[in-house]
Formats: C-alpha cells, sequence, structure tokens
C-alpha cells in the first residue's frame, strides 16, 4: 500500500482529530483531578487517622526457624543436637556514649579488638534501632555478671539463640559431618523463604546429605513492635516444623575404639554389618573437632587443619584411594575358582619370582618372601600370601574376566553410601586403558594387578563392603548410615531401605573354601595374622595386605628403617567374624602403615568389642608385627 | 485555522535544543522525561533502603531506554506506517507462541524464551496494537464508519484477549485501552461510545466468571481491603498509611517510617508512589502528577501538529496510554483500583515496561520529526 500524505483531507481530518485530543486531554486532567481528590481524603482529611495508624503500626512479619533435627547412633546417643547459648547485643539508638559504654562492657566481659572492630562495622549496614550482637558465645560466668550489671547499660541486650553442638566432639566427625554458616553460593541453591531466620547449613557429611530432612519448615509471626522495634505482642503465629531426627546405624562407643586403635596412625577404619548394610563405624584419623566451624572457624585454625601432615579434613574412607594390594588376593582368588581356572587344592611351585611364558624381557615378578613358598594351594596362598600363585592365576584368568567378577563386588564403583562426594576407586580393564590411557594392556599389568597393585585402587569403605559382600557370599547390600529417620510432626518412623542385589558362583561351596582359607590367615599356624588370632573367643577370617608407594627395582631391597615415613608401604586388613556365621565386617587401611599384619590388631579391637560388647585389652603379642 | 497559541506551545532556540533536534529529538518532551527519570531514581534510592545498587541498575535500564527511544526516533515515519501491518502479524504469532510454547514465571506464560534472552511478546503489543490501527484507520474515511469499527474492534479483541490468556491482565488493559484510544482520536461517535461503555458494564459478570482466582482476589480485596488484613489486603492497606501518613509536606526523603521500615511491600516496583508521597507529602505528589500531565499534554500537543491521520492517532494514542500507565498505578496504589500490576512509568524498578514506554516516546519524536521535514 503506499503512503499517503492526504493533504486534501487535512483540514477536515485534522479538525476532527483536535477536537478529540482536547477532549481527551479534558477528561485526562479531570481524572488527575480525581487522584488529587482522593490523594487530598488521604492525606489531609484521614492524615490524623493515617499518621496514627503509621506510628502504631508495627506489626512486622517474623520469621521463626526451626529447630534443627538431632542425630543419635544406634543405641540412641546424640550425636548433633542444639544448645542454647547466649550472645551480648547493643542497640545503639539507646546509647547516649558507646566509647564509654563499650569500656565499661569490657572490665566484665572479655572482648577483643576483633569483637569492636566487626561490632563498629555492623552498626553502619543496621538501622539503629536494631540490635546489634558485640559478641558470641558467653560463658556462665559472663552471662551471670552481664545480668547483674545490667541496669548500668540501658540499650544492652543478652539473646538466647539455640546452636549446633556435637557432644562427642571429634569423634565421626567426618560420618556426622557438621553446620556452618551459609554462604552466597548455598544461598542461591536453597528455598529462601524456608531458610529466613536460619543462618546455618550442613555443610559436610550426613549434616549435608540429610539437609532437607534435619533443617524443617519455617514458622512464622506477625508482631507488634515499638518505635526502637522491640517485641510488644504477637499478633498471630505459625509454629515452625522442627527438622526430623537422624537414626544412624552407627554405634559411637564402637566408632571411638576403632579411633582409638587407629591412635596416632593415619588411617580409616569401616565396619559393616554385612546382611543389612548398617554401616558400624566409619572412622578417619586424625580427626578434628566439628564444633569449631559452627561458629566459624579461625582461618590460621583452618589453615592447620588444612596443612597438617595427617590432613584430618580429609575423609580417608570416602574419598582415599589405596592400591588395595594382597586384600584383593581373596576376591581374585574366588575369580579363579569361579572361573575353573584353579581348583582349591590345585599346587604350583613357588620359587619367589614369576616368569611370564614366552616373555623376552625376562622380567622376574617378584615375591615377598624371596626364598618362595615352595608347593602353594589356595589355601596355603591365601594363609601366606603367596604372590606368585596370584600371578599364575591372575595370567591364566585374564585382565578382562578378573575385572568382570571383581565389579560384582563392586570394585571400581560407588558404594552408593549415603554421603557427598564418594570416590569410586578403579578397577581396571583392557577397555578402560584404551579409553583413558590411549595405550594396550600389558600383560605384565595383569599380574600386578592380581595382587591388588598397579592400576587397583579402592576406598577403605569399597573395601569395606566388599568384604560384606564375601562374607555374606554375594548378597551385596548398599552400605548406609542412616538406619531410620523419625518424623517430629508425627513421630512415625522411615527405615532406610538399602539397595540389594546378590550373585552367585557356579558352585557355592567355593565361598566356604575362600572362608576356610581367609580363617587360617588369623587362625593357621603360618597365618600373616596369626598373632592377632592367639586367645581370641571366636573365629575370625581375615587377610592382610601391604601396598606399595612406591615400586621396588628389580634388585633393591626394601629397608623400612631408611624410608621416610611417608613413603612406607600403605597397611592394609580386612576381615570378618565370627566365621561361622558373619555379623561385621571390617576394612582397615591406614597411609604408610608398614605391614598389613599390623593392621590386623586393630581390626581385632573392632570386631570383639562388637562381639564381645566389651574393649579388653589386647594381649601384649597381638600388638607386635607378624610376619608376612 | 488554529491560531490561538497553545500552552503546550514551548519551544526554545538555544544552541542545545537545536542539537537535540538535529538527532530527530524533541527538546521539551525530552527535558520532561529527563526530569521525571531523575527523580524517579532519587525516589528508588529511598525505596531501596538508602542503597545504591537499585539506583545503579535502574541507571543501567534507563541508558538502555533511552537508547532505544533516541534509535526509534531516527526511523522515518513512513517506516513506522509501513511495518505496521508485519509488525502486528509477527506480534500476533508470537502471542499464540507463547501460550503454547511460552516459559511459565510466576504462574503466568508471558515469556518467550528465545535461548539469548527471554523476551514478552505482550509488552511489544502495546506498541504495535496502536500502530495497526492507526495504520487501518488513517486510510478510511473518519469518522469511521460501521464496518471499519467492526474490524477495529476485532484487531483490538484479538491481542488482549490472547494477553489476557496468559493471563496478564495489567498488560492487556494497556493494550486494550491503546487501541480504542486509537479509535477514540478518529471520530468514534459518542453515542456508539456510550454503547460500548454500556455494553462493557454487561460483560463484568461475564468478565468475572473468566477471571482467575487471583485477579478476583485483588477486586475483592480493593472493595475491602481489611477482610484479609494480612494477607492480600495487606499492600493496599500499608500503601494507604504511608501516602495518608505522608500529609501535605511529607515526612521528608529517607524518612518515611511506612517504607523505610519494611511495613510497605514491593515499594520499590509498582508500589514506589506510595514511597514518593509519603516522603514528599500533597505537595510533592501536586509537583509529579503536573509533571506526568505536562508530559502527556506535550504528547497530545505533538499529535495535534502531526502531518497526517498516521502520525496524529499513533501519537495521540501513545501519550494517553502513558496517562493509563499514571491512572492505573496511582489510583491502585491509592486504592481506587484494584492491584493490576501496573508501573508507575519511568518511576518504578524495571526494565521490560521502561523500554517499551521510551520506544514509545521514540515514535513520537519521530512523528514530531516528520511535521519538521514537510514543513520545511
Amino acid at each position: 500500500m503506499a503512503y499517503r500524505s492526504s493533504v486534501g483531507d487535512y483540514s477536515s481530518d485534522a479538525r476532527l482529530f483536535k477536537r478529540r485530543a482536547n477532549a481527551a486531554a479534558v477528561i485526562c486532567v479531570l481524572l488527575v483531578v480525581v487522584l488529587f481528590v482522593r490523594l487530598a481524603k488521604l492525606q489531609i482529611i484521614d492524615y490524623a487517622h493515617f499518621s496514627d495508624l503509621s506510628e502504631n503500626n508495627r506489626v512486622r512479619l517474623m520469621a521463626l526457624p526451626p529447630n534443627r533435627g538431632l542425630i543419635y547412633d544406634r543405641n540412641g546417643v546424640i550425636l548433633a543436637e542444639n544448645r542454647p547459648t547466649f550472645h551480648l547485643e547493643l542497640i545503639p539508638e539507646q546509647i547516649d556514649d558507646l566509647d564509654t559504654m563499650l569500656k565499661d562492657l569490657s572490665a566484665i566481659v572479655s572482648l577483643s579488638e576483633r569483637d569492636v572492630s566487626e561490632f563498629r562495622d555492623s552498626i553502619r549496614t543496621h538501622r539503629s534501632f536494631e540490635s546489634i550482637s558485640l559478641r558470641t558465645r558467653l560463658d556462665d560466668v559472663e552471662v551471670a555478671r552481664l545480668a547483674v550489671n545490667r541496669h548500668r547499660f540501658p540499650g544492652m541486650d543478652i539473646s538466647a539463640r539455640l546452636t549446633r553442638h556435637y557432644p562427642q566432639g571429634e569423634a565421626a566427625v567426618h560420618a556426622v559431618g557438621y553446620v556452618g554458616r551459609i554462604n552466597e553460593k548455598e544461598l542461591e541453591n536453597i528455598d529462601q523463604g524456608n531458610y529466613r531466620g536460619t543462618s546455618h547449613i550442613g555443610k559436610t557429611g550426613l549434616e549435608r546429605f540429610y539437609e532437607d530432612e534435619l533443617h524443617g519448615t519455617v514458622g512464622q509471626q506477625n508482631v507488634e513492635v515499638n518505635s526502637e522495634g522491640r517485641i510488644l505482642k504477637v499478633v498471630d503465629k505459625i509454629p515452625p516444623i522442627p527438622g526430623n531426627d537422624l537414626f544412624l546405624s552407627l554405634d559411637i562407643e564402637l566408632q571411638k575404639i576403632a579411633e582409638a586403635a587407629l591412635g596416632e596412625r593415619h588411617g580409616s577404619v569401616v565396619a559393616i554389618v554385612p546382611q543389612t548394610g548398617e554401616v558400624l563405624a566409619f572412622a578417619s584419623t586424625p580427626t578434628y573437632d566439628p564444633n569449631l566451624f559452627v561458629h566459624g572457624i579461625s582461618f590460621a585454625k583452618y589453615k592447620e587443619l588444612q596443612t597438617s601432615e595427617g590432613k584430618p579434613l580429609f575423609n580417608r574412607p570416602l574419598f582415599g584411594q589405596y592400591p588395595p594390594g594382597s586384600t584383593l588376593k581373596p576376591f581374585v582368588g574366588l575369580a579363579g575358582l569361579d572361573a575353573r581356572t584353579v581348583a582349591v587344592d590345585d599346587e604350583i611351585r613357588c620359587k619367589g619370582h614369576f616368569l611370564i611364558p614366552d616373555d623376552e624381557t625376562n622380567r622376574k615378578y617378584r615375591d615377598w618372601k624371596k626364598e618362595g613358598h615352595g608347593l602353594t594351594d589356595m589355601d596355603v596362598a591365601i594363609e601366606q600370601s603367596c604372590d606368585v600363585y596370584f600371578y599364575d592365576l591372575a595370567y591364566r584368568l585374564g585382565i578382562d574376566r578378573m575385572h568382570d567378577f571383581l565389579a560384582k563386588f563392586g570394585f571400581g564403583e560407588k558404594t552408593g553410601i549415603d554421603l557427598y562426594g564418594e570416590r569410586s576407586g578403579l578397577l581396571p580393564s583392557r577397555d578402560w586403558k584404551k579409553k583413558v590411557r590411549k595405550t594396550i594392556w600389558y600383560p605384565g599389568e595383569t599380574l600386578i594387578a592380581g595382587i591388588g597393585q598397579g592400576y587397583v585402587l579402592a576406598t577403605p569403605l569399597q573395601l569395606a563392603a566388599a568384604t560384606a559382600t564375601l562374607a555374606n557370599k554375594g548378597v551385596r547390600v548398599q552400605p548406609h548410615l542412616l538406619q531410620s529417620i523419625r518424623s517430629t510432626e508425627t513421630a512415625a518412623t522411615e527405615t532406610f531401605e538399602p539397595k540389594e542385589s546378590r550373585f552367585s558362583l557356579r558352585n557355592q561351596g567355593y565361598w566356604n573354601d575362600m572362608f576356610r582359607a581367609m580363617k587360617k590367615v588369623v587362625h593357621g599356624v603360618w597365618g600373616t595374622a596369626r598373632r592377632t588370632g592367639w586367645e581370641l573367643k571366636y573365629n575370625m577370617a581375615g587377610k592382610t595386605g601391604t601396598a606399595q608407594v612406591f615400586g621396588i627395582a628389580q634388585d633393591e631391597e626394601y629397608d623400612a628403617e631408611t624410608v621416610a615415613r611417608k613413603l612406607r608401604d600403605h597397611g592394609l586388613f580386612i576381615a570378618f567374624a565370627p566365621y561361622e556365621a558373619p555379623k561385621i565386617a571390617v576394612a582397615v587401611v591406614v597411609d604408610n602403615g608398614e605391614h598389613g599384619s599390623q593392621m590386623a590388631p586393630i581390626a581385632r579391637k573392632v570386631i570383639d568389642y562388637y562381639l564381645l560388647k566389651k574393649d579388653e585389652p589386647l594381649i601384649q603379642a597381638g600388638e607386635q608385627a607378624d610376619d608376612e | 485555522m488554529m491560531n490561538r497559541t497553545h500552552v503546550f506551545e514551548v519551544s526554545y532556540n538555544s544552541r542545545l535544543a537545536s542539537a537535540l533536534r538535529l538527532i530527530n529529538i524533541e527538546p521539551v518532551l525530552f527535558l520532561g522525561i529527563l526530569l521525571l527519570s531523575a527523580i524517579g531514581l532519587g525516589v528508588l534510592y529511598s525505596a531501596g533502603d538508602a542503597s545504591i545498587v537499585l539506583v545503579e541498575a535502574q541507571l543501567v535500564r534507563l541508558g538502555l531506554a533511552f537508547l532505544v527511544m533516541l534509535v526509534v526516533a531516527q526511523i522515518p515515519q513512513r517506516q513506522l506506517y509501513f511495518w505496521s501491518p508485519w509488525f502486528f502479524a509477527l506480534g500476533m504469532v508470537l502471542l499464540i507462541l507463547v501460550l503454547t510454547a511460552g516459559d511459565v514465571g510466576k504462574g503466568a506464560q508471558r515469556w518467550l524464551d528465545l535461548y539469548v534472552i527471554k523476551f514478552q511478546p505482550s509488552e511489544m503489543m502495546k506498541l504495535i496494537t496502536p500502530m495497526m490501527l492507526a495504520w487501518y484507520l488513517s486510510e478510511r474515511p473518519l469518522p469511521p464508519t460501521a464496518k471499519s469499527l467492526l474490524i477495529s474492534a476485532v484487531l483490538v479483541i484479538v491481542p488482549t484477549v490472547l494477553i489476557a490468556a496468559q493471563p496478564d491482565l495489567g498488560t492487556s488493559i494497556l493494550v486494550a485501552t491503546a487501541g480504542f484510544f486509537v479509535v477514540f482520536l478518529a471520530g468514534l461517535r459518542w453515542r456508539v461510545l456510550l454503547g460500548i461503555v454500556l455494553a462493557g458494564l454487561a460483560f463484568i459478570p461475564i468478565l468475572w466468571r473468566m477471571m482467575h482466582d487471583y485477579q478476583k482476589q485483588r477486586v475483592l480485596t480493593l472493595l475491602n481491603p481489611e477482610s484479609d488484613p494480612l494477607g492480600s489486603g495487606y499492600h493496599i492497606i500499608q500503601s494507604k498509611i504511608a501516602i495518608g501518613s505522608g500529609g501535605i509536606y511529607g515526612k521528608g526523603w529517607l524518612n518515611g517510617t511506612q517504607s523505610q521500615l519494611d511495613f510497605l511491600p514491593e515499594r520499590h516496583t509498582d508500589f514506589i508512589f506510595a514511597v514518593f508521597a509519603e516522603e514528599f507529602g500533597m505537595m510533592g505528589a501536586i509537583v509529579l502528577l503536573a509533571l506526568y500531565v505536562f508530559i502527556i499534554l506535550r504528547g497530545l500537543y505533538i499529535a495535534s501538529n502531526a502531518q497526517d491521520s498516521f502520525g496524529r492517532l499513533l501519537a495521540g494514542s501513545l501519550s494517553l496510554t502513558f496517562f493509563v500507565y499514571l491512572f492505573v498505578n496511582v489510583g491502585m496504589v491509592s486504592g481506587i483500583l484494584p492491584v493490576v500490576g501496573v508501573p508507575l512509568p519511568l518511576v518504578s524498578y524495571g526494565g521490560t515496561s521502561m523500554v517499551t514506554l521510551m520506544a514509545g516516546f521514540g515514535m513520537l519524536m519521530s512523528i514530531n520529526s516528520n511535521r519538521r521535514l514537510l514543513s520545511r
């Protein structure tokens, strides 16, 4: 359509428009007058009324944060609770001379320079009628002193708040975790409405994993406040719904025994009930006090925790990936039996080393025992941890069959425990190496994998879970720390349902064969953990393991004395008991712990307590190293 | 013929004004908009707890909106005319897309996700609908015949219904009125107008049944805010207290207790007028409303002096729509209209409607330049 500048119609059209525009203008002005009338009614005629309302209008909506759910162990011992703490607060508006008051107050309670400077900073960002925190966590004496002197300090207030407290201190911190102040990143991911009035959130461990259960639902109340913001009356109220309580499968006494048994070592102990997947102990040493984090840890202290040699913040059972060493042998042995690569009583001759048939390099794969174990069958190979037997077995089995069988125990895969950040370890295969390392698989690597070295990595948790599956004869139950959740609203209890899967061997009798061999590790005459088996009131099946941190060259001797501590071998031990009907499966992994046989007493202490329910001192001999 | 000087026929010939005219900016209207934006920033500073954060964000948006105005002002009027039906067709397609594939935000489907940006096609319709009607009616003899009235009605009602279905009552009202103003300015007979008003009143019960629960709630709340003082009535009660307690002279900038003590909800967006009225009182409100009226009348003046029907109708409709913003917003904040979510133009915090408004002012300026070009 062509653009038309309708000059011809201009006069009539334009005149019509002008009339209309003028009419519109008049209507607009009239409507604005209506608005003026309305404003005059509000601002002049009803001014007194509204001014009054405004003065008295101090109804404020306040959030009522819910109390966080409590955490109990399996016996009802409290692991995380909420304690009232007292804080000193000042309302700047009501204070005539702040400097004098601060000086007088410091005579009664201790005020650090940081307290005062932080207080002065927050005065600027708050309204003058709002109370501002000067000192947190007053002790009982300080509260009493302030209460007595209250009349001297108008504008001073002691506020009580509930804060998270971990009465068990350092025990089980890697499982329970801790809460800390909500940071900006977390603020973006939470339902901010439900966190109104809440300052803390689960940061690690179960506190983080079950944050939604523990937090609860915020309530609210409309309160009438005076011009200073002080609450005069509650108008209406929707009470908050407290968070749900967690009951754990963890036994805090057992946990403490495990931590004490580890002592100064850096390591982990994980104990699991094979049939149910309940995690009884989840120890990682060195440990730390979670209470430090609740009120904001000082930078220096945090740095210390981060840089100290044992790395206390590191969750070893969950994040630590270790070569399982000889503790893998029972699983590899079962793979051999199941694949009919070996029979239980097939014997090989161990001369202290193994040569790959037709290998030109003639590389010797050495046994830990230089002179060899002589004629070795499965029982002997497990009892004395013969490497050559497993080189031979692994060579004949091949890496892929070994991979597929070990995967059934959960190696190379997360266990699915109810904690964030679990590592999956590494179960190598030909495919894996092609994909990740972009090279082919060498036969020698199969041998090394057969004794749990080389690429193979497992977390202590994985090792414990695999041992539980072994003790449970192929029934694999997801390990879990949570036993049940009790709703505070309905008091109904919801039980954790672990995932379960099962597999069977070609001949279920192979399980008993392996059990018998593992029993000999502890109770046999030549067992690598025989000293631990002395005077044991029950039968234990186990397997020691020593994982090399660095490879020993062909003709080099390993001398523990001269090797720095952090380069020493990792010591491992897996066990379950009683042998006849396993009730507990344990994995012990100690960084640079020298030798697996030294780890057996740690496992024994844990199992002793669980089965005998008393913490008898172990006989002296058990503390000494067995030889392998 | 119109020889008497008009009150809003302000003109001056300073060097700055000539420079502005050179880039198609009408200096008087521009001054009014600038003044209003400045007042808006001052109120926003107070409404946002005396924090510069909101003001900075608003400044960025204002900058963008002024840029849009400047760009639109450069578009020759004949281009606006040419593109009107195409824009309208595109707008309709987008509106249908929003309903079928749009993003649901805050319980309403208004946004179209273009991967890079999300935008509200309904916002564009505030400009496109009057453009379309001006395009249609300027081609026909005025005052419009019954047939062109009927077609105009369809052109207004279809986008209005589509937007109301999102549901977005505030925008659909603005689109409907923008379209209606074109028809009115084109010379709709008063008799017919009266008929429409009566028909509209008869339509109210049907409309009531079509409304969403939250929309009904707003109307009920208006009639009796005290029925739900802590729920939906809270906004109106608090806002009335804020305005009323401001009195004649106000409590002073940054001193409004209603606003500063967090009683007033949405005080930096839709309810910002209450903050202003509390802190500057009746006097301030008179000055502010006078400024708005000045801008609107200046817009109508530009419209009256446009060279052709299209320019007149479009410019007139845009100016009157600006008035609807003002009236609906102040009306709802002072409690004589239901809460429909219309911002106070150029003062409320928020970007989308500001860009549309300034694009509209850009069109006004383009129409104004067209007159100058022709009269030269």
